[in-house]
């Protein structure tokens, strides 16, 4: 017997079958930090200067995070002077709607429980993806890699990666969208047929942090293409984007709401 | 003040425009080599410079023009400078005269911008970035054909466009249009505090987050006058070579994804994510994040038993690299494969296993020792062949280096700080940072004043390495073009930034 064939079977089977069960590989990741209002102190702004990409600012006296623009480096929980903001595990944070990135203090209910738009019927069996990197820095890349080794192994949930625009239902885009990938990218999803689904992944993508207000950087998919789901994640960890994908085929169901991890 | 002792230990030589192709060529004949050049704008007042590797342990020479916007193009002398001179004409607004290639470099015909964004402050003119025709000769023929391969590729890849000439399946000419991803990262640092930026360094190339963060702090602790505790030197170490097992275990993943050996492939990968898997463990981020900062590390790590976390990594790996020595089908494909001379590696400025494996025998670890390398034991593997075998055994050989200086640092460690107290200095401060990054030599260059970045210069290893590689492609044949690309190791994040 051939010595590769050999080795390969005697490694038997190296993929997790998490979701199902089994372990995500994302023991000891960080997350987004979490907030906990209750213990600001008023007047306070040690997060907000700590952030280097303006996801926390103040407004009227009170905070707000935008988990949107998030690169989590941990430096308003380093900073926080009364452990207002912790650091956490809580990376599952693909959203279809950008406001539910928002920290909100009150959750409207109604609309904190819809979704959003069905996911169309002949896109819940198997699923093909069209990436465009507009821009990253190669993190989102290396990990959307990782998706087909042995360990995440994507293909067992009827995922692909396709070359063909024509082929793809989902565009999943990198990058805060440079000026040069402008055209390039919009010419991908005019090329794709309908129904087709679009997946901002990662934090440039998502906002263009830190990545914006350059001369040389966009400001990510917001206001250019219809996105259905919001990855932000600097870079996402593997987990984190297949939770997105299966949250957008309605698999999974989504764990933030009013920038909230727990929720759904 | 004394120039001499700006930058580091940099001997500093203060020249006229007219007399750098002369100094230059004196440079080159005694066998130095340019590293990188860049401008800068200080007090209204334009200076260009230029880093020399003098030798082994050697300060390195900085020739410096102050008051000149019109500067002689080296790029005949010193051919790797070609690219640098396109850059500051592109992003600062400089003119070098007699450029071989005198075309547009790092801007698009997507820009437009009302003046070099690293220009003159104050200055007049738009800059519309149009597509000038580049190095291509025209081939023509009934048989030629051309072929546009790109910005958007095939699989996950990075963005980048590929012009070939081909005659069935031999390459006539090749020539690689990037900068597509040019996010402006050197303006972006302008304006930021210095002790605060590394955040953005980590985000230059993503599968080198370490060396960006470490290369950024060292250049500023250099300015600063600061010395990094012992502990946060070791631990430096550790991350470092982290980042080279898991990104040398990528390559090899992709090299024989090339030679289609798909369990060899899938192998590299798996490996490559139990790596990461661990970094996740060990720091929180599996690209090592979100650590380093100016002074030295933000949080202690208990590293002490990374060893004994790496044991199963460390002997499949082994085993892994063993049996791709062994596979005639993938050795077959990798013999004789893009063949890059030493001339040519030393002339365009080739860097890393890439440079090591033509035989330019260059490490920045052991020439110039950074954080805590002078104290560990290491080898520095150097072929001849420079093809694509010979990066492939320079690769193995150097991850064989990087694990077994991961137990060594490990070993060393010892209990004490892992940051270095300081105080932001007024007025301003220049300095240096350098590493040898899995894919070779990474350069900071900082200028502070008062605490905040005014200029920080970038010189990624990839930005050296593509600018070798087509030399290996002319001549081939498209079958092999791909197992070649794999062969260097290429990003173009780290390029375009």
């Amino acid at each position: 017997m051939p010595v590769w064939t050999w080795t390969g079977l005697k490694a038997g089977k190296a993929a997790t079958r998490w979701p199902q069960r089994g372990p995500d590989g994302q023991d000891g990741v960080l997350g987004m930090p979490r907030w906990g209002p209750a213990a600001c102190r008023t007047g306070c702004d040690a997060c907000v200067a700590a952030c280097p990409t303006g996801a926390i600012q103040v407004n009227a006296g009170k905070a707000e995070v935008d988990y949107g623009r998030c690169i989590v480096c941990q430096r308003c929980v380093e900073d926080c002077p009364e452990g207002a903001m912790t650091s956490s595990y809580d990376w599952a944070f693909g959203v279809r709607r950008r406001e539910d990135l928002l920290w909100k203090e009150a959750l409207d209910s109604r609309v904190g429980q819809d979704l959003g738009k069905r996911v169309a019927r002949s896109l819940r069996r198997s699923l093909h993806i069209r990436h465009v990197d507009a821009g990253s820095c190669n993190g989102c890349e290396s990990e959307i890699g990782a998706l087909d080794n042995p360990f995440y192994n994507l293909h067992r949930l009827g995922i692909f990666f396709t070359p063909s625009p024509r082929f793809a239902d989902l565009l999943m885009v990198t990058g805060p969208v440079t000026a040069p990938m402008h055209g390039p990218l919009l010419a991908t999803w005019e090329a794709m047929p309908e129904p087709r689904m679009v997946l901002a992944t990662g934090t440039c993508a998502v906002s263009g942090a830190p990545m914006d207000g350059g001369y040389a950087g966009g400001s990510g998919l917001n206001a250019l293409l219809p996105v259905d789901v919001w990855l932000p994640g600097c870079p996402p960890n593997p987990a984190a984007l297949i939770h997105a994908l299966l949250l957008l085929l309605e698999r999974m169901p989504q764990r933030v709401q009013g920038g909230r991890y727990g929720a759904g | 003040m004394s120039a001499a002792t700006t930058y580091n230990d940099c001997a500093l030589r203060p020249l006229r425009a007219a007399d750098l192709p002369a100094v230059a060529q004196d440079c080159v004949t005694a066998g130095m080599r340019f590293q990188m050049a860049w401008h800068d704008w200080v007090e209204g007042q334009c200076v260009v410079r230029y880093l020399i590797s003098q030798g082994n342990r050697v300060p390195f020479l900085l020739l410096e023009i102050r008051g000149e916007e019109t500067l002689p193009s080296l790029a005949a002398i010193v051919p790797l400078l070609g690219w640098y001179e396109r850059e500051m004409q592109d992003l600062g607004g400089l003119t070098f005269t007699d450029h071989p290639e005198p075309f547009p470099l790092v801007i698009h015909e997507g820009f437009s911008l009302p003046r070099p964004p690293l220009g003159r402050a104050g200055a007049e003119g738009r800059l519309s970035g149009e597509y000038m025709p580049p190095t291509m000769p025209e081939v023509q023929g009934d048989q030629v054909q051309d072929l546009y391969w790109g910005p958007i590729r095939a699989d996950v890849v990075e963005t980048g466009e590929f012009h070939y000439s081909y005659i069935g399946e031999a390459i006539l000419h090749y020539h690689p249009r990037l900068f597509f991803k040019h996010r402006g990262l050197e303006a972006r640092f302008v304006g930021q505090q210095a002790d605060a930026a590394v955040f953005l360094a980590e985000r230059v190339s993503g599968v080198g987050s370490v060396c960006h963060a470490l290369t950024y702090c060292q250049a500023v602790e250099a300015a600063w006058g600061i010395e990094v505790p012992p502990r946060a030197q070791l631990l430096r170490v550790i991350l470092a070579e982290l980042e080279r097992l898991y990104n040398h275990f990528h390559y090899f993943g992709l090299l024989a994804k090339t030679t289609t050996l798909k369990v060899g492939s899938a192998t590299g990968f798996l490996l490559e994510e139990r790596v990461k898997q661990v970094a996740g463990q060990l720091t929180g981020s599996r690209f090592l994040r979100s650590l380093l900062t100016v002074g030295g590390l933000r949080r202690d790590l208990p590293a002490e038993h990374l060893a004994s976390a790496l044991e199963n990594i460390i002997d499949e790996g082994e085993a892994y690299l063993t049996r791709l020595q062994q596979t005639a089908s993938h050795l077959d494909r990798l013999m004789g494969t893009g063949i890059l001379s030493k001339e040519a590696a030393f002339d365009q400025g080739a860097t890393g296993p890439v440079a090591r494996a033509s035989g330019l025998d260059r490490d920045l670890r052991r020439d110039h020792p950074y954080a805590a390398y002078h104290h560990l034991r290491f080898a520095v593997p150097v072929r001849a062949k420079g093809d694509a075998m010979a990066r492939s055994e320079v690769r193995a050989e150097s991850l064989r280096e990087a694990i077994a200086l991961l137990v060594q640092a490990s070993g060393h460690l010892q209990a004490g700080p892992v940051r270095a107290p300081f105080a932001v200095p007024n007025g301003e401060q220049e300095g240096l940072g350098w590493t040898e990054s899995p894919r070779g030599s990474l350069y900071y260059s900082v200028r502070i004043r008062d605490g905040r970045l005014k200029r920080v210069k970038i010189k990624s290893p990839s930005f050296s390495n593509w600018r070798v590689f087509p030399l290996t492609v002319h001549g081939t044949n498209m079958m092999d073009y791909a197992i070649n690309e794999a062969s260097f190791g290429l990003t173009i994040a780290g390029c375009d930034r």
